[in-house]
C-alpha cells in the first residue's frame, strides 16, 4: 500500500499528490513515469513523475481528470492509500547522460501544454540545479489552467505563458511564442515539448523547419508498462518502439503523430465509446483538452 | 482392468461454457479418481516418470490413490513438485508423462494429469500442508519474477531455511499463471492464489510493483540490500509482431495484451475498470497454446472467432486438448492461411485481414514441411479485430541493466543447464528467461535445480 501524504488542487480538474513510495523515489529520474492502481478493481494508470524526494521517500504526481479512472483517483484524499504504485518506468531524459559542461553550452527550451507542464517540472529542476539555464513556454486553455508557473520561476527558469483565450498573459498558441523567440534571434539547440499530442505534433513541425533537435514525450495507451503487452507501440522512423520501455521520450521529428493520435483514441473515439458502451456498459467519461 | 477405457472427466458443456469464464474441466470425484488409478499397472521400470521434467514418482502416488490415501499421495507429489494443482491442469501431458505410459501403446494412457490435479485439489480443500520450513539459516536470497520458475525456486529455498524475497514487476504474483493462462483453464482465486499463499506460509516475502532493472538493480540487491544470491525467473514476456502493413491499426492486439486485459485486469467483469475491445469478428494469428487461449477468450466475449494458421492442422503446436476444446466452443480454424496485410479504414480501425492460401512443401532441416504460398490465392477476411499470437522473447530490462550478464542472440540469459548459474557470480536464472517460451513444468524444474545449486554454493562458501 502506498500512502498519499499530500493532495492539492492546482487547477479545475488538475490535482497534485505526494505519494509515499521510497523505492521509486530513490531511483526516479526526470522523464520517467509510474503506474498507479487505486484499488483492486482499478486499472493501471500511467502518470509522469513530477518530482521526487529521496529523504521523505515520496513521489509527486500531477493528473488531470478525464474519464472513470482519473475521476476515481481524484476522490482519494491525503491519508488514503493506493494499492499499487510501480516505477520508475521508461527511460530517463536523454540529457541526464550528457556532460554538464556541454549542456551549459546549449540553449534549451521547454514547451509545456496544459497538464504537460507537470512532467516538464522535474526536467527543468534537474537542469537548473546543475547550473544549466533554460527557458520554458507554458500554454494553457485559460488563466485557471496555468499550473506550476511560480514553481518553475522559482527554479530560475525564464518562463513565457500563453493562453488560448487570452485570459492571462498573452493570447495564442505555444508555437506562436516559440516561433517569435526563434525569429527574434534566440538560437535554440534543443526543444523539449510535452503536452497534448496535437501540440507536440505542431511544435515538431515548426522545429523541423528550423532544424532544431526536438524531443517529445508520448502518452499512448498502456497496460503493464514493462514491455509485455505492446499496447504502447508507436512508429518512430522506420521502427516500432514500445513507449513504456524505449520511451516515453522520442525524437519529435521521427514520431508518426497521426498514428499515435489514432491509437490513443482507441478507447475514446465515437467508435471506441460505442464499442465500450455495447460491451460493458457506459465506461468512458467526459474528456476535454489537456495532456491528450 | 488395464484394457478398460479411461474414466472420462466431467466438463462444462460447450454451449454453456462459452458464455462464462468458469473452469471447463470439472475434475474427478474420489470414486472416479480411484477407478482411474486402478488402471495403472504400477510398472517397475515406469516409463512415465522419465518424461515428467520433475520426475514425480507417478506409480507411487497413483498407488496411494488406488487405496484412497490421498494425503499420502499428496506427500509423494510434494517431494517433486511445488505446483501440482497447476501442472495437473496445464502440463502438455500427452507429450510428457502420459506420452510414455505403457498403456498408451495399445489403448489409452493413465490420466496422470487429471489424477495429479485431483490429489492437489483434495489436499488444498482438506488443508493438508505437505511441507514445513527448516529453521532460518541466516542467508538471504532474492528471486526476480513470480512465475512458476521463481515460485518454485523460492519455495525450495524457504524450505531449506533461507530468507527469500520475491520481487515482482506486476501488482499480482503468478507470472503467466495470472496474466496469460485464462481463468477457464486455471482458476486464479482457488488454485493460483492458494499456491502462492502456501509459499507465504513458508515465510517467503513477496514485493510486488518492483521492476528489477528500473526500481532497483541486481547489483544493488547484492551490494546494498544484503542478498547473498539472486535467481532470475523473469520469463519471456516480450511479444512479437509480424511486421506487416496495418499492424498498428486500432483493433490489432498482441495476445499478451488481450489476455492481460482479461485475466490480470479482469476486463470481462463489469466492476473492473480496465476496458477490453473485442469486435464482432476476430482473427487470431498463430497456432500455439497462447493462440487457443486468446481465441477461446474472444469467443467468450461474444465474437465470431477464427484461428489463422499458416501450416496444416497436424502441425498446430497447441495441445490437442486445447484445439479440441476450442473447436467445441465454436472457434473456426482457417489453416494453411497466412496474413499478408491488415486493412484499415480512414480512421485507423481494422476492417479486414488480407491473406494468402498456403500448401505444404518439402520437409525442412527440422523435418517440418515448409508452407509455401499458393499462387493467386489472395483473399480478404472481413474482421474488426486481429490478435497476434506469434510467440514472445525475453525482455531486455534485466540484461541491459546488469553488467556482465551474458545473453544469446535470442535475448535469452545464458545459464548452466544443471545449476542455472549465469555468467555472473551468485546470479542464477531459469525458466522462460533462459529457454525462451516453454512450459510451466520446465520452468519449475529449472527453479528447483537452481535452488539446489544456490544452497550448495552458499553452504560451501561460509
Ligand atoms: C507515459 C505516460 C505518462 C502520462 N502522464 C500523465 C500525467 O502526468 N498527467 C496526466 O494527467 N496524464 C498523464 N498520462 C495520461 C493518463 O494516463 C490518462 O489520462 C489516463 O489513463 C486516462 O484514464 P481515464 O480512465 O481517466 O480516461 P478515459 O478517457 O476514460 O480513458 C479511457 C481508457 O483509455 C485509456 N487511456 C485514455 N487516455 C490515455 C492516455 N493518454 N494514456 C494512457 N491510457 C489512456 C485508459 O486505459 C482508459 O481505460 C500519461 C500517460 C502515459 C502513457
Ligand atoms: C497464454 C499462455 C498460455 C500458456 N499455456 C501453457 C500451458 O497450457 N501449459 C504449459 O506448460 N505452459 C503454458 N504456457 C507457458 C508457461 O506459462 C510458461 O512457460 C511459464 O509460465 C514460464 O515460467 P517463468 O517462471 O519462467 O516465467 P513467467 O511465468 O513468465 O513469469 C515471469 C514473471 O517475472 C516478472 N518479471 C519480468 N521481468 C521482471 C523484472 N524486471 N522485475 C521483476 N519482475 C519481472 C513478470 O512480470 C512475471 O510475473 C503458456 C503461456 C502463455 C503466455
Ligand atoms: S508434473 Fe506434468 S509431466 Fe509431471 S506428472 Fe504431473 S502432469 Fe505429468
Ligand atoms: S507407465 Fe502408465 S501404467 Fe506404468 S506406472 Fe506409469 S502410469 Fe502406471
Ligand atoms: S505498456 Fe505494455 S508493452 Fe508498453
Amino acid at each position: 500500500m502506498y500512502k498519499i501524504v499530500e493532495k492539492r488542487q492546482l487547477a479545475p480538474q488538475i490535482y497534485l499528490m505526494d505519494v509515499e513510495a521510497p523505492r521509486v523515489a530513490k531511483s526516479a529520474k526526470p522523464g520517467q513515469f509510474i503506474i498507479v492502481k487505486t484499488d483492486e478493481k482499478g486499472e493501471r494508470i500511467p502518470l509522469t513523475i513530477c518530482d521526487y524526494d529521496t529523504v521523505k521517500g515520496t513521489v509527486t504526481i500531477v493528473f488531470q481528470t478525464l474519464g472513470k479512472s482519473t475521476l476515481e483517483m481524484a476522490d482519494y484524499q491525503a491519508g488514503d492509500y493506493f494499492t499499487d504504485f510501480a516505477g520508475p518506468l521508461g527511460e530517463a531524459s536523454e540529457f541526464i547522460f550528457e556532460e554538464i559542461e556541454a549542456l551549459k553550452q546549449q540553449k534549451i527550451i521547454f514547451v509545456a501544454g496544459g497538464v504537460g507542464t507537470a512532467p516538464v517540472y522535474p526536467q527543468v529542476k534537474w537542469l537548473q540545479q546543475q547550473g544549466v539555464q533554460v527557458d520554458v513556454i507554458i500554454g494553457a486553455r485559460n488563466r485557471e489552467m496555468v499550473i506550476l508557473e511560480e514553481e518553475l520561476k522559482a527554479l530560475g527558469a525564464r518562463v513565457y505563458v500563453t493562453t488560448d483565450d487570452g485570459s492571462y498573459s498573452r493570447k495564442g498558441l505555444v508555437t506562436d511564442v516559440l516561433k517569435e523567440l526563434i525569429d527574434n534571434g534566440t538560437r535554440y539547440d534543443h526543444v523539449i515539448a510535452i503536452g497534448p499530442m496535437i501540440m507536440m505534433k505542431f511544435v515538431a513541425k515548426l522545429t523541423k523547419e528550423y532544424a532544431i533537435k526536438t524531443t517529445i514525450s508520448l502518452n499512448p495507451i498502456m497496460v503493464d508498462g514493462t514491455g509485455m503487452c505492446g499496447a504502447c507501440r508507436v512508429s518512430v522512423g522506420d521502427e516500432i518502439k514500445f513507449a513504456c520501455v524505449d520511451g516515453p521520450e522520442f525524437d519529435g521529428h521521427l514520431v508518426d503523430f497521426d498514428e499515435a493520435m489514432r491509437r490513443q483514441a482507441m478507447y475514446k473515439t465515437e467508435e471506441g465509446r460505442e464499442m465500450l458502451a455495447m460491451e460493458k456498459g457506459s465506461h468512458t467519461g467526459g474528456c476535454c483538452g489537456g495532456h491528450n | 482392468m488395464s484394457k478398460a477405457a479411461r474414466v472420462p472427466v466431467r466438463e462444462q458443456c460447450p454451449k454453456q461454457r462459452v458464455t462464462n469464464f468458469d473452469e471447463v474441466c470439472l475434475g474427478y470425484s474420489l470414486e472416479e479418481a480411484v477407478a482411474e488409478a486402478n488402471r495403472c499397472l504400477n510398472c517397475k521400470n515406469a516409463k512415465c516418470v522419465g518424461d515428467c521434467p520433475v520426475a514425480i514418482n507417478i506409480p507411487e502416488f497413483v498407488s496411494h490413490v488406488k487405496k484412497g490415501e490421498i494425503a499420502e499421495a499428496a506427500k509423494v507429489i510434494a517431494q517433486a513438485s511445488a505446483l501440482p494443482a497447476v501442472c495437473g491442469r496445464v502440463c502438455p501431458q500427452e507429450t510428457q508423462c502420459e506420452g510414455k505410459c505403457i498403456l498408451g501403446i495399445k489403448g489409452e494412457a493413465v490420466a496422470i494429469g487429471k489424477l495429479e490435479r485431483f490429489v492437489a485439489d483434495w489436499a488444498r480443500e482438506n488443508q493438508i500442508t505437505a511441507a514445513e520450513a527448516a529453521p532460518k539459516n541466516g542467508k538471504k536470497v532474492a528471486v526476480i519474477g513470480s512465475g512458476p520458475a521463481g515460485l518454485t525456486c523460492a519455495g525450495d529455498l524457504a524450505l531449506k531455511g533461507y530468507e527469500v524475497t520475491i520481487f515482482e514487476a506486476l501488482h499480482e504474483p503468478g507470472g503467466v499463471l495470472v496474466y496469460g493462462i485464462p481463468e477457464f483453464r486455471l482458476p486464479k482465486e482457488t488454485v493460483v492464489k492458494a499456491e502462492i499463499e502456501n509459499l507465504k506460509k513458508l515465510g517467503v516475502a513477496i514485493e510486488t510493483n518492483v521492476v528489477i532493472g528500473k526500481t532497483v538493480t541486481i547489483d544493488e540487491l547484492l551490494n546494498e540490500e544484503g542478498f547473498d544470491a539472486v535467481f532470475i525467473g523473469s520469463g519471456a514476456g516480450l511479444p512479437k509482431f509480424m511486421g506487416i502493413a496495418g499492424e498498428n491499426a486500432n483493433g490489432v492486439f498482441s495476445a499478451n495484451e488481450f489476455l492481460t486485459r482479461n485475466n490480470l485486469m479482469k476486463a470481462f467483469k463489469e466492476e473492473y475498470s480496465t476496458p477490453i475491445k473485442v469486435g464482432k469478428k476476430v482473427a487470431v494469428v498463430g497456432g500455439g497454446n497462447v493462440a487457443m487461449d486468446a481465441a477461446r477468450t474472444a469467443a467468450r466475449l461474444g465474437a465470431e472467432t477464427h484461428i489463422v494458421y499458416r501450416r496444416s492442422e497436424a502441425e498446430l503446436p497447441a495441445r490437442v486438448e486445447e484445439v479440441h476444446h476450442a473447436k467445441e466452443e465454436g472457434v473456426i480454424f482457417d489453416v494453411l492461411t497466412n496474413p499478408t496485410e491488415i486493412l484499415v479504414d480512414e480512421k485507423g480501425w481494422v476492417t479486414g485481414l488480407k491473406c494468402v492460401k498456403m500448401e505444404l512443401g518439402e520437409p525442412d532441416a527440422g523435418g517440418r514441411r515448409k508452407p509455401v504460398v499458393v499462387a493467386d490465392s489472395e483473399f480478404v477476411m472481413e474482421v474488426d479485430t486481429v490478435i497476434m499470437s506469434l510467440g514472445t522473447s525475453p525482455n531486455p530490462l534485466i540484461s541491459s541493466t546488469t553488467q556482465g550478464l551474458e545473453i544469446n542472440k535470442w535475448q535469452c540469459i545464458v545459464a548452466d543447464e544443471e545449476t542455472g548459474l549465469t555468467s555472473r557470480e551468485r546470479v542464477y536464472a531459469g525458466g522462460d528467461a533462459v529457454t525462451g517460451a516453454a512450459t510451466v513444468i520446465l520452468a519449475m524444474g529449472a527453479g528447483k535445480k537452481a535452488a539446489a545449486a544456490i544452497d550448495e554454493m552458499l553452504m560451501s562458501s561460509k
